[in-house]
């Protein structure tokens, strides 16, 4: 069972984007980071425990030519082994900037160039792999910034090809030995996800297609691919091959975020039909293979969720962004 | 965001305007024929080839200011007038019922159903001209042309731009608060039963299968809401049964259209917003729609056909409360000339001869 905590006050309201609230977990320092797209700003917020709100700033979307002011498409924190950025996502190109959103560090102007006149150009997906911090785009391209461990010399060291159609979302996990070398996984509008071994060339292990729905969200575990689609299914994958293992009927709208406690295996999944559910993840004695047990579902009322994650590595308290509202939702275990 | 919204935007929205005009015509008791110009030179106006062949450009959504000033014009295309009271009523109410609409939308693709239902019904409203009924069936083709071939990711794309289009806009309208589909604090009910969208399955059920694509294991799971699968899809040809009722005209029953401005919390909202009321003394470019339909014959109010006006309000209390709220557009001239005589100027009701 989980119980309302006190929310978190948003200067403005969360957009209807999909993955719409990144957090940044600082467990050392008893405080949680929240990132929140408002629109053409971005609003990110300190807490500590209890949600007693510390401090705040407001990124703007960095100006372009164009006539109306661009709008942001996802923000996102990158945690790589010897520093965190702040990524912001927009459609004129792709900001970073370092934790605390204080300094930008690296400007990357989109180029529209080979863009038709009827497709919208934008960047969007966001996530770090070791060093490397991924950012997909409008065309289906990935871009594969290469980090260094502090300072801005940030360089563009590759562009994927895998996808054709607007890049959704983007999940990483740390490699899982010789067995499993999948570290990465791509998703787009058309469904498909594309499934990388990260390196100094990222290499493209799998395709899994889609079945005419996009898909929003991913997240990997233990070289497990959790996918959520447009038509409320969950559905997860064996990273390597493809095979799908297991097949959720779990929401009645389209799905706009997962996260991973991956410690404990645990799944969340939110959805525009106002609800969140919490799934366990095990590997199953017998064949190995994935299973899935549903935990919990937690109805947020007339809220048209956009975006949910885990507060805690134990997945024991969530936060969930809705469109129009102005504040951020905290639920935690009893 | 998507560049191929503006259509369906404005369409919807004028859709909504014109089931407005007609209530309030019918309400007020304007004769028949004078009713039927009014609508029939507003729809008229409104698919005028070259207003639509701008109009399908692709091309990033309007300002909420360009937006308005374009309907504004719309709205006095014909013979009848409007205050500015309720010109910013019709614009809120007209506002409010398409965002209900697109928020409710079951799947992104349902907003071309909406957009058919508001097409259907505005031919219904001109059966007897043959000229301007092909006008709205050519609209029709070329919505089928470009919407029919879009993929389920770009039509989220273009929900995704119409939500951030209406992001914040809470007005309370009197027709949503009584059927219960808008709370009173401004927020819209998201009901968590009933038919789901074509293409979902109904929650509740996981399933696993093993490395040869078997089903091992099947359980079911509370999912906390009461669903059932739609019985079909709706039609996206020139005729058929579009299935969703979202679109369809909700005032066609004489029902009460008040929107209530009362209360310092709702306005909160509205002070953060940029006043959207066209300042008529500012001699600003206009936009291109806006300045294509003012480039239409306009038919004056002279000769043996006088113009009449039209009022949203039903009282004269509700229309003062109205301005006096809405003083953040102080910005107009003839606002501040009312309010400084101290009441309300005599009501200019329907001029008939």
């Amino acid at each position: 069972m989980f119980r309302r905590e006190r929310s978190i006050p948003l200067r403005g309201s969360a957009a209807a984007l999909c993955n719409n609230l990144s957090v940044l977990q600082l467990p050392v320092r008893n405080l949680t980071h929240f990132g929140v797209v408002h629109g053409p700003s971005a609003q990110l917020l300190s807490a500590a425990p209890e949600g007693v709100p510390l401090a705040q700033r407001q990124l703007q979307a960095k100006e372009g030519a164009g006539v109306s002011p661009p709008l942001i498409t996802q923000v996102h924190w990158c945690v790589l082994p010897f520093r965190v950025l702040l990524v912001l996502t927009s459609h004129r190109g792709i900001q970073m900037y370092e934790s605390d959103g204080s300094v930008m560090v690296y400007w990357h102007a989109l180029d529209a160039g080979d863009a038709s006149l009827v497709q919208a150009v934008f960047a969007r997906g966001i996530a770090a792999s070791g060093h490397f911090i991924c950012v997909g785009m409008w065309s289906g391209r990935v871009l594969v910034f290469d980090i260094p461990a502090k300072g801005p010399n940030i360089v563009l060291s590759e562009e994927l090809a895998g996808h054709q159609t607007p890049i959704t979302d983007i999940a990483t996990e740390p490699a899982q030995g010789q067995d499993c070398v999948a570290d990465m996984v791509t998703a787009d509008d058309s469904g498909l996800l594309c499934v990388w071994q990260s390196g100094p060339e990222f290499k493209l292990l799998t395709r899994i297609p889609g079945f005419g729905v996009p898909c929003p969200s991913v997240q990997l575990w233990q070289g497990t691919v959790a996918a959520g689609y447009g038509n409320g299914q969950v559905r997860l994958y064996e990273a390597s091959t493809g095979t799908l293992h297991v097949q959720i009927d779990a929401h009645a709208r389209a799905i706009c975020a997962l996260d991973l406690a991956p410690e404990v295996g645990k799944l969340l999944s939110a959805a525009e039909d106002t609800f969140v559910h919490i799934w366990q993840l095990s590997r199953s004695p017998e064949g190995g293979y994935i299973e899935v047990e549903h935990c919990h579902g937690e109805c947020v009322p007339d809220t048209q969720v956009c975006g949910a994650r885990f507060c805690d590595p134990s997945g024991s308290s969530f936060a969930v962004t809705g469109y129009d509202l102005a504040e951020i939702l905290r639920f935690s275990s009893m | 965001m998507s560049v191929r919204t503006l259509p369906l935007l404005f369409l919807n929205l004028g859709g909504e305007m014109l089931y407005i005009l007609d209530q309030r015509l019918r309400a007020q008791n304007i004769p028949g024929d004078k009713a039927r110009k009014v609508l029939n030179d507003i729809i008229s106006t409104m698919f005028n080839r070259k207003f639509m062949e701008e109009l399908f450009k692709p091309q990033e959504l309007y300002s909420k200011k360009a937006l308005r000033t374009v309907y504004d014009r719309l709205a006095h295309a014909s013979i009848m007038r409007l205050n500015q009271a309720s010109m910013d009523k019709l614009y809120d109410l007209m506002t409010m019922a398409f965002k209900y609409q697109v928020l409710l939308c079951p799947r992104p693709k349902d907003v071309l159903l909406v957009t058919f239902n508001h097409l259907d019904a505005i031919k219904g409203f001109i059966q007897d001209s043959p000229t301007i009924l092909h006008q709205v069936d050519e609209t029709f083709q070329q919505l089928t042309e470009i919407y029919g071939g879009l993929s389920a990711g770009e039509f989220q794309l273009i929900r995704q731009t119409l939500l951030i289009f209406f992001q914040d806009l809470h007005i309370r309208v009197s027709i949503f608060l009584k059927d219960k589909v808008q709370n009173s604090n401004g927020r819209f009910v998201l009901p968590v039963s009933g038919p789901l969208p074509w293409g979902t399955k109904v929650p509740g059920l996981v399933r696993t299968f093993n490395n040869k694509g078997e089903e091992v294991r099947k359980v079911e799971f509370k999912h906390g809401g009461s669903y059932v699968a739609a019985p079909k899809e709706g039609s996206f040809e020139l005729y058929g049964d579009r299935v969703l009722k979202l679109g369809t005209n909700m005032y066609s029953v004489n029902r009460p259209m008040e929107t209530h401005m009362s209360g310092a919390s709702e306005n909160l909202a509205a002070q953060t917003q940029e006043s959207i009321a066209p300042n008529p003394l500012a001699k600003e470019e206009l936009n291109l729609l806006a300045r294509l339909i003012g480039g239409m014959e306009i038919k004056k109010p002279s000769g043996p056909e006088p113009g009449f006006r039209l009022n949203l309000f039903t009282t004269d209390e509700e229309e003062e409360t109205s301005r006096r709220t809405k003083s953040w557009l102080g910005s107009w001239g003839s606002l501040r000339s009312w309010t400084s005589q101290g009441g309300v100027p005599a009501r200019a009701m329907i001029c008939l001869p």
